[in-house]
């Protein structure tokens, strides 16, 4: 697509030879008056872990369900895995892992009958106990779904989405309802199958998890990619002023500056050696990701 | 949550066929049936119960001169509404509850052939018939004096069976996009089975009944399971109770068979997996 938008040139494209395992193009979908996906593109290369972060209603899910084949959309080139997925076949299907939203079925199946009648659908699935291992939920193989706790309930969706060896896995907030170490645990998961080379696109309203999980991150916000790239550049974050504070006389100092490297230097000598509560900050995935959402506000409104 | 699982996989391979998961939908279906306390497993015993209920107040009574018990005709009309059960009511609540449990959203992201569901659910509806009818005719035998059908009445028996079945299934499947949810699916479906079972002669005599209520009866399948199940279960004799003077086997084949292919273009035409708004 040609469209231009003044936040494009935060869209850092792929290499134009990469192996894209999805390609988004132009894709737009409106329910009503709501253009839910307005423009949407989108790259994920083969093999990478990217995280599409934005604001509830930005599209996020209309875009992830028009790539998963549940959604039709209005206009727009859409490849996953080299197919369209608004004409799913079975064999496409079984290269693909999707864990929803919020999903409450298989309460009176226990976890190692879901997993392991799941595992039939697909020509090579992985193992049932190891998949139920890795999501540790060893200890509960036999209790039945309505019986699981919020956090094992979606480790349950998740051993679902991965039991058939996906090349591509959708993950939509996965970690929602987890404990701290219960999450810990599951990013060990997605990075371990991320070395086997799955590719994943995850969505996500956990910035931390985004920065320690993806290898890109995109920003979708009123239907379009208004940012994406690595998460220690998205939004120019590598190159914003950087925030250096001490102390000096006893009073807190701060100056923000293209060159804290410099200032430091200046400071130990002026101060001679250690610089009292010397800090240097730059904006955090966060702080970027709120700036470009609210500019995305003030432009619509 | 630790290690890895396996290494990659080989080249794709075909997904298993649409018949060999049908059959692993069957047996994942019935344990899914069987286990679900709320309410499934109560419409499946609800004919046992009526039949236990009529049974012990009606059950010695005799129908005008024929010497037919109540109970002989009321197990008729129990296994015909066992197919309305264990079909149409069955499915037409239980679709929506997975539709919006998330089950049809599951399986529909996993390379299972959709086909594969509904023979999942045929299966269900089968063995969940037999499963009743086994119990009904047990307990009709053993307490209230039924006598077995015979000879060529056991044959009326399977292709009615059969094409009821299959007839209901499709309608439940058909329906199942009227409840706006869940919730609201067996308050809806319900009524209709217990107006369908009161019109229909599975409770009182169908030629006692008014005309009008005969004749809205006879639009739908279940006036005929009832009257085909009775020339199963009551003596050639019976056929003079009748409105026409016989059971009209051949109608009633007719009726199901009409009911069937109707059921078929409803389901094709109205069936969704997924919940409104959300395709």
């Amino acid at each position: 697509m040609t469209t231009q938008t003044a936040g494009t040139d935060l869209v850092v494209p792929v290499p134009e030879d990469a192996d894209l395992a999805v390609r988004v193009r132009g894709l737009r979908r409106a329910y009503g008056e709501t253009r839910a996906c307005d423009g949407v593109d989108l790259d994920v290369v083969r093999g990478e872990v990217l995280a599409l972060l934005g604001p509830n209603g930005a599209g996020k899910t209309t875009t992830t369900e028009i790539l998963e084949g549940y959604r039709r959309r209005d206009a727009g080139d859409v490849s996953v895995l080299g197919h369209d997925p608004a004409k799913a076949t079975p064999l496409w299907r079984s290269r693909l892992g999707i864990v929803l939203q919020q999903a409450a079925d298989l309460g009176d199946l226990t976890v190692e009958e879901s997993v392991a009648h799941f595992a039939g659908y697909y020509p090579h699935p992985r193992d049932v106990g190891e998949v139920i291992e890795s999501v540790g939920l060893t200890e509960k193989r036999r209790t039945r779904g309505s019986n699981l706790s919020g956090g094992q309930r979606r480790r349950l969706d998740v051993a679902l989405g991965i039991i058939g060896r996906p090349e591509l896995l959708f993950l939509d907030e996965p970690t929602t309802g987890f404990d701290p170490e219960a999450r810990r645990e599951f990013w060990e998961l997605i990075a371990s199958l991320r070395s086997q080379g799955t590719t994943i696109l995850l969505t996500t309203h956990y910035l931390d998890e985004a920065e320690v999980l993806a290898d890109r991150v995109a920003v979708i916000a009123r239907g379009r990619v208004i940012a994406c790239d690595v998460p220690r550049r998205l939004g120019g974050r590598d190159e914003s002023l950087a925030t250096v504070s001490w102390v000096e006389d006893g009073a807190h100092r701060s100056e923000s500056t293209h060159e804290p490297t410099r200032l430091v230097g200046e400071l130990a000598s002026r101060l001679g050696g250690e610089v009292p509560a010397l800090q240097i900050l730059r904006p955090s995935l966060e702080d970027v990701y709120l700036s470009l959402i609210g500019h995305d506000t003030e432009d619509a409104s | 949550m630790t290690t890895a699982t396996a290494p990659a996989a080989p080249a794709p391979a075909a997904p298993p066929g649409a018949l060999a998961l049908g059959l692993r939908r069957i047996s994942i279906e019935l344990k899914t049936f069987f286990r679900d306390r709320n309410s499934a497993v109560w419409n499946f015993a609800l004919p046992m119960l009526l039949m236990i209920i009529f049974g012990s107040v009606f059950g010695g009574q005799t129908l005008g001169p024929t010497g037919i018990t109540f109970a002989q005709y009321f197990v008729a009309g129990m296994i015909a509404s066992g197919i309305l059960y264990t079909s149409f009511q069955n499915l037409a609540i239980a679709i929506p509850m997975e539709r919006d449990d998330g089950t049809l959203k599951r399986i529909q992201g996993t390379p299972m052939p959709k086909v594969s569901y509904f023979i999942g659910k045929i299966g269900l509806v089968f063995v969940a018939y037999i499963a009743q009818v086994t119990l009904l005719i047990l307990i009709g035998y053993s307490f209230y004096d039924i006598e077995l059908p015979s000879g060529s009445q056991w044959f009326t028996f399977v292709w009615v069976s059969v094409l009821g079945l299959v007839s209901c299934t499709l309608l439940g499947i058909a329906f199942s996009v009227v409840p706006k949810n869940a919730k609201g699916a067996s308050a809806v479906v319900s009524p209709i089975v217990l107006v369908l079972q009161f019109t229909s002669g599975v409770f009182f005599l169908y030629s006692e009944l008014p005309e009008w209520m005969q004749q809205f009866a006879a639009l739908f399948p279940l006036k005929w399971l009832t009257q085909a199940m009775r020339s199963v279960f009551l003596p050639e004799s019976a056929a003079a109770l009748e409105v026409a003077g016989s059971f009209e086997l051949a109608k009633c084949f007719a009726v199901l068979v009409a009911w069937t292919i109707g059921g078929l273009v409803l389901s094709l035409v109205f069936f969704r997996w997924n919940k409104r708004g959300q395709d």
